[in-house]
């Protein structure tokens, strides 16, 4: 069973194996920075599907069927998916794992899904509700600009703080045993709403929640940022993380510098005109189950934290002029230790 | 043809967008209500009597901006009135403006049956 | 975390970039410019072939309105208007646009409530406020003539 240390930290008994992990990816993506580490770079960002919506529900199939695959197993052999993705009511997760014949929680914590949804698998694994399951978040840049913002050929210009959706998914399956790398600890992380209503500029919404959820598992777990290999927080972007290592230096005396890096700023070169960055749960799913879990593998990172950051709002919300919090939830990845 | 009627266009027709394009940027008004904007600002303005004079200087630098698509509702407006009273009121803007207005339903739909959907990069 | 969210917004505003506003301005100028001068020559060609001022302006809007539709259904104008900004928001291309662009993307949803409903989803308003206001202006020229 998890163990509460601190003021909200679980550290697992048993800690969990990642088994598996895959991550599939758009065309943009393939042609950025990390574009050769992923298992799969799409030839069209349609895959022949009536609507973007199917669209992006086929992407988090194939990195779930990768991930499973990569494991040598079936679907039938997990217990449970815990998948999210941006769109209305979940519904490209769903229809992603209509036919996996398994148990299926729909999982909502914007671009911070795939985070959330290691936490929650570690804790049911640690704690014997399931043997092994697996976690998924996808997103897609054309589902997400028709709910969020425009039409695609609708021509409007981005302000430089905004986003670019990834069109992306990632899979990692967890279990008991079977791997050397295993998630210690994790930590759900509280609601932080500083009154940005700018919903081009989430990195700025999203940084408050990121250093406090940050500040706390460090805290808790007694430790240093140079304990770690490498600190990732999700999708904060280039303005987000920029603010993320400013409020951790001014307001927690945390210099994160030496091991930071944020998925969102990772994902594209700079002359993709991608403005701040990457964002939705793709990005930061792909990135860890993509790049970040090979370089464990690979023994170039032997300690992570993962750290996913969600944009709290809706479409609705933003037009009734409410402001956006920020959520931020972690995992603490080991390689090695007990196996 | 008259060359500085083309002129007189670019530059007219520049200048209004260079200063919407500055208010896009200052104030984070969405385009939406930029255009609602232009487009009641141009039916004020012709209620006045002071957007003519810039169209009869500047021609399509005037007309194609959406300044111009509340110009010609007013324009309609006056129009009907003056034959009709108080019907006209009604009929006349939508009257101005309607070569406009059923082009883009028509296009719209058009354009949308052929169109194929492609990703942006 | 001691911070307020003042402090907080002031920090983010100086964390921001702001828009290249010189750069903006100048590429809407031109290219806005040129839209008006093709506008231009629409009517030119329009009221040389002995169409009345009032006929070629309506002609002309048809027609602008119909490169716009087309350019918004090639996908070409979402990539000048990257650049271009108000320069192609303004002109009634840019209307076009607003009506094409969502007629073309949620036709998936179906032909009456995805195309025909969403038409309208970002011009819609310009046609509701423009359309009353010159009623309202009417009914002020109205009242002007009893008096």
């Amino acid at each position: 069973m998890a163990k509460r240390i601190g003021e909200r930290t679980l550290r697992f008994e048993n800690p969990p194996a990642v088994l598996a992990h895959a991550a599939a990816v758009g065309q943009k993506e393939g042609a950025g920075p990390l574009g050769k580490r992923f298992d799969l770079v799409a030839q069209d960002d349609r895959f022949d599907q009536k609507s973007w919506e199917l669209a992006e529900s086929h992407l988090q199939k194939k990195a779930i069927d990768l991930a499973l695959e990569k494991g040598g197993m079936q679907a039938s052999d997990l217990d449970m998916i815990l998948a999210g993705d941006l769109l209305n009511q979940c519904i490209g997760s769903a229809l992603a794992s209509v036919d996996s014949g398994t148990a299926y929680l729909g999982l909502y914590g914007a671009c911070s899904t795939m985070a959330e949804g290691l936490a929650l698998g570690s804790c049911l694994i640690d704690g014997g509700a399931a043997r092994r399951l697996l976690a998924a978040a996808s997103s897609h840049f054309c589902s997400a600009e028709r709910q969020y913002r425009f039409p695609l050929a609708y021509g409007g210009q981005r302000s430089p703080t905004a986003q670019w959706t990834a069109t992306a998914a990632g899979a990692a399956v967890l279990g008991q045993m079977g791997s050397d790398i295993r998630v210690t600890h994790a930590i759900f992380g509280q609601q932080v709403e500083m009154g940005v209503k700018d919903a081009s500029n989430m990195g700025a919404a999203m940084a408050p929640a990121a250093c406090d959820t940050l500040s706390r598992l460090l805290r808790d777990m007694n430790a240093k940022p140079t304990d770690f290999d490498c600190i990732v927080t999700g999708d904060l972007g280039h303005v987000g993380a920029d603010l993320v290592l400013t409020l951790l230096r001014e307001q927690e005396n945390l210099d994160l510098t030496p091991v930071y890096s944020d998925c969102g700023s990772l994902l594209y070169k700079e002359e993709q005109d991608a403005h701040a960055g990457g964002s939705g749960c793709g990005c930061s799913a792909c990135v860890l189950c993509g790049p970040l879990l090979r370089d464990m593998h690979e023994g170039k990172i032997r300690r992570l934290i993962f750290a996913g950051t969600g944009a709290l709002m809706s479409p609705t919300s933003i037009q009734q002029g409410q402001a956006i919090a920020g959520v931020c939830h972690a995992v603490v990845l080991e390689r090695g230790g007990k196996s | 043809m008259n060359w500085m009627d083309y002129f007189n266009a670019f530059w007219v027709g520049g200048l209004i967008c260079a200063i919407c394009q500055i208010v896009i940027d200052k104030t984070k008004l969405t385009p939406a209500r930029i255009l609602v904007t232009l487009v009641v600002l141009g039916v004020i303005l012709q209620g006045f009597g002071l957007y003519q004079p810039v169209v009869d200087y500047a021609g399509a630098g005037a007309t194609v901006p959406l300044l111009g698509f509340g110009y010609s509702l007013a324009k309609g407006v006056a129009k009907a009135v003056a034959e009709q009273g108080l019907l006209g009121a009604f009929t006349g803007g939508v009257t101005g403006a309607a070569g406009g207005i059923a082009a883009a339903i028509v296009f719209g739909c058009l354009f949308a049956l052929l169109s194929k959907p492609k990703s942006k990069s | 975390m001691n911070l307020d969210k003042e402090q907080y917004q002031q920090m983010l505003q100086q964390k921001s970039p702001n828009s290249p506003l010189w750069k903006d301005c100048l590429k809407a100028f031109l290219i806005g410019g040129l839209i008006c001068m093709v506008g231009q020559g629409v009517s030119s060609f329009y009221k040389a072939r002995g169409l009345s001022v009032a006929d070629s302006a309506a002609a002309t809007s048809i027609t602008m309105v119909f490169i716009g539709a087309l350019l918004t259904c090639l996908h070409l104008y979402e990539k000048i208007a990257k650049h271009a900004g108000a320069g192609t928001i303004v002109p009634i291309t840019g209307f076009a646009n607003a009506i094409v662009s969502p007629a073309m993307e949620f036709k998936s949803e179906g032909l009456v409530l995805g195309l025909g409903a969403k038409l309208f989803a970002i011009a819609g308003p310009v046609l509701v406020y423009g359309i009353s206001a010159s009623v309202i202006y009417g009914l002020i020229l109205v009242i002007m003539q009893g008096a």
